[in-house]
């Protein structure tokens, strides 16, 4: 299984009273009263440390992505940080971007141009990710009409992979990018273009195009492995049905996690800055997660036929205590041969190979985050690296410049 | 008028731009042909189409993916809509019409007026988006709790009118029909209702009556003054008591003023 350490950059110093007293941690959350750029000085520096150090220790690959206006994630470009780290990463691990919104940009020949340098960058450790995005980012944050985020998110796409693919310069008619000349220099590095991975919330379009154009597709919840399980039995009945082989590897999962010497311990070093999480960063307000025509007709009948919504008013009512956050996995914390063992069963429940660790929560402090990170690259990492390859899967969707650490 | 004269409705399927959309029209009444056009609330013979019904021919089409009407992927912006009710007009051999629009529907009646003047013959505007003052911005219909919405539409938020604009929390199929026919509004209004009405209106040629609720607090009662300071033969009927939906908030004033006009 491939470890990528997933930084959310999030703001660690929300009022006590933030959640009680705003109305939303996306969209419109003051940035005059809450966002002290002086502070977000400090903590992109030490969001970069955080993610300098995974390479330095082993992870497969490091993650950034993409969100507006969002006091869990300040990370407008992606594309920025995956620059600065593309310098920084002596151990050549992946530099995972998922990824860039695409129904944002139009001409989104700016993604394939900036792709494509980070890919050359980065001497082709790129990973291209591609989410649909959300519907707090796309409609409401960037005003993109809620009907039009799956048919921008499409045309994007199809105008990104002919700009890698085909000669340049050539003529696009779409429907949001009209071009009469597509022609970017440089393409990418990775031939023909560098690992195409989706990300989503479980929309049945999007698996089918990760079945039809053999792209991964990784599954970002913040609901841990339990619940998703309804959902990523989904995603592989809907590789099945399409004549997809069940390769781990085509799935990606992103889960919290907590590392520390103890069991005991780790609930005393992380509860406090987990509660944060739970509490602040997912405060949002139901009507900001769907604006109405987000999802297409068909995936709002999957929605409401799996009581998607129902199960997620559900997770949000339960009790947020150490124990029960702990029982119903929405974090995996403990011990490292703990975090290990529930990793194991996690990424066999729902049968992923690409994990996005996320080791940064909420209030984290930076030295606690490095000794998160620590631990996992020492004693988890080594326990969890062979888990799908023992089987004889093989990765196809790894970057060629990054390391392949998986014999190691 | 009593439940036993109560109109014969029949509905209508019209098959438009070769197949690829369906639209269901409500018909009934008697009389000179009256097009309906229903906001956000969706198609319904209410109280006030009725009343409409006992002095005029009523068609009220069903919005593209809304309910049963089908085809909203073909129409990419507000000028589709346009030309798709000309196309609709035409199919229902309407050269020329009465024309009342709600809220949403009121900009599409507007939009229709302006793009073509000589289709129709008299225009009511019930509240109707389409305009745009930065010091008295619409609210954002999509980022507000549904307790937040009754308490902006309705002038009496605990009249049972509220239960029409929030779908029962335990109806999945309810809060699916809820969903689309929101989607297929907003799919034309998103993220501001401002789409050009403003450098369309004057061409609007027919005598138009604005009602207005006095405490809407969706599109505020300044817009009325908006609307009619663009129009060439407008007034203004202002409703107090009532909120965004004043025909069915405060029935008898608004079908006097509505009939009287139209008459």
């Amino acid at each position: 299984m491939k470890s990528i350490f997933f930084h959310l950059m999030p703001y660690r110093d929300l009022p006590p009273d933030f959640e009680e007293k705003y109305e939303s941690i996306w969209v419109t959350p003051p940035n005059d009263v809450l966002c002290d750029p002086e502070k977000v000085q400090q903590y992109y520096k030490w969001n970069l440390d955080e993610l300098e150090l995974a390479d330095r220790l082993g992870f497969d690959g490091v993650g950034v992505n993409e969100h507006h206006q969002n006091g869990y994630g300040f990370m407008a470009s992606p594309n920025i940080m995956a620059a600065a780290l593309s310098r920084r990463t002596p151990n050549n691990s992946a530099i995972c971007v998922l990824g860039n919104t695409l129904a944002l940009y139009a001409p989104a020949t700016r993604v394939a141009e900036e792709f494509a340098m980070l890919d050359v960058l980065t001497d082709g450790r790129l990973i291209a990710g591609f989410p649909v995005g959300t519907s707090m980012d796309v409609n409401f944050c960037y005003g993109v009409t809620p009907t039009e985020t799956r048919p921008r998110f499409r045309e994007a796409l199809d105008l990104i992979m002919q700009a890698w693919t085909k000669p340049g310069p050539f003529t696009f008619n779409g429907r949001y990018n009209q071009l009469r000349y597509v022609n970017p220099w440089p393409k990418p590095l990775q031939k023909p273009y560098p690992p195409v991975w989706l990300a989503g919330g479980g929309s049945v379009e999007t698996w089918e195009l990760a079945a039809t154009q053999d792209y991964t597709y990784s599954y970002l919840s913040f609901f841990g492995y339990q619940f998703a399980q309804k959902l990523m039995g989904g995603f592989w009945e809907t590789m099945d049905r399409m004549g997809i082989d069940q390769n781990p590897y085509r799935a990606g999962f992103a889960q919290q996690i907590c590392v520390s010497e103890t069991d005991e311990r780790a609930e005393e070093e992380y509860m406090e800055h987990v509660t944060y999480f739970f509490n602040k960063c997912l405060h949002i307000p139901p009507y900001f997660f769907e604006a109405p025509g987000y999802r297409t007709r068909r995936s709002t009948e999957f929605a409401i036929k799996t009581n998607q919504p129902g199960e997620i008013a559900k997770v949000a009512l339960l009790e947020k205590n150490w124990k029960s956050l702990v029982d119903n996995g929405f974090i995996i914390a403990g011990s490292p041969a703990t975090v290990a063992d529930r990793l194991i069963e996690a990424a066999k429940t729902l049968r992923f190979g690409n994990l996005h660790a996320l080791l940064q929560i909420g209030s984290m402090p930076h030295d606690l985050t490095e000794k998160n990170i620590t631990l996992f690259a020492e004693e988890v990492i080594p326990r969890i690296r062979h888990l799908w390859a023992d089987d004889g899967w093989k990765h196809e969707w790894w970057p060629i410049g990054a390391d392949d650490r998986s014999t190691v | 008028m009593s439940t036993a004269e109560a109109t014969n409705v029949d509905q209508r399927v019209i098959s438009l731009r070769n197949g690829t959309m369906t639209t269901r029209v409500l018909v009934g009444g008697q009389g000179d042909p009256l097009v309906y056009i229903h906001g956000a609330g969706g198609l319904m013979w209410d109280p006030f189409v009725e009343a409409l019904a006992g002095r005029f021919t009523v068609y009220a089409p069903e919005h593209p993916g809304s309910g049963e009407s089908t085809g909203l992927e073909e129409l990419r912006d507000l000028w589709d809509l346009v030309l798709y009710y000309n196309d609709l007009l035409d199919a229902l051999e309407l050269p020329s019409a009465r024309v009342v629009g709600h809220s949403f529907g009121g900009m599409v009646a507007a939009e229709v007026a302006a793009n073509n003047p000589e289709r129709v013959s008299k225009l009511v505007l019930i509240a109707p988006l389409g305009l745009w003052r930065d010091d008295a911005p619409i609210p954002d219909i999509a980022g507000i709790p549904s307790e937040k919405l009754v308490e902006l539409v309705l002038a009496d938020p605990n009249s049972p009118l509220a239960a029409f604009l929030t779908p029962p929390a335990d109806d999945p199929e309810a809060l699916f029909q809820a969903a689309m026919r929101m989607a297929s509004i907003l799919h034309f209004i998103w993220p501001i209702p401002d789409k050009g009405l403003d450098r369309r209106i004057h061409r609007v040629q027919a005598p138009v009556l604005l009602v207005w609720g006095q405490q809407d607090g969706l599109v505020p009662p300044v817009y009325a003054d908006e609307f009619a300071s663009r129009l060439r033969q407008a007034e203004v009927a202002l409703v107090d008591g009532a909120g965004h939906i004043p025909q069915l908030e405060q029935p008898d004033e608004v079908r006097e003023r509505v009939l009287a006009f139209l008459a």
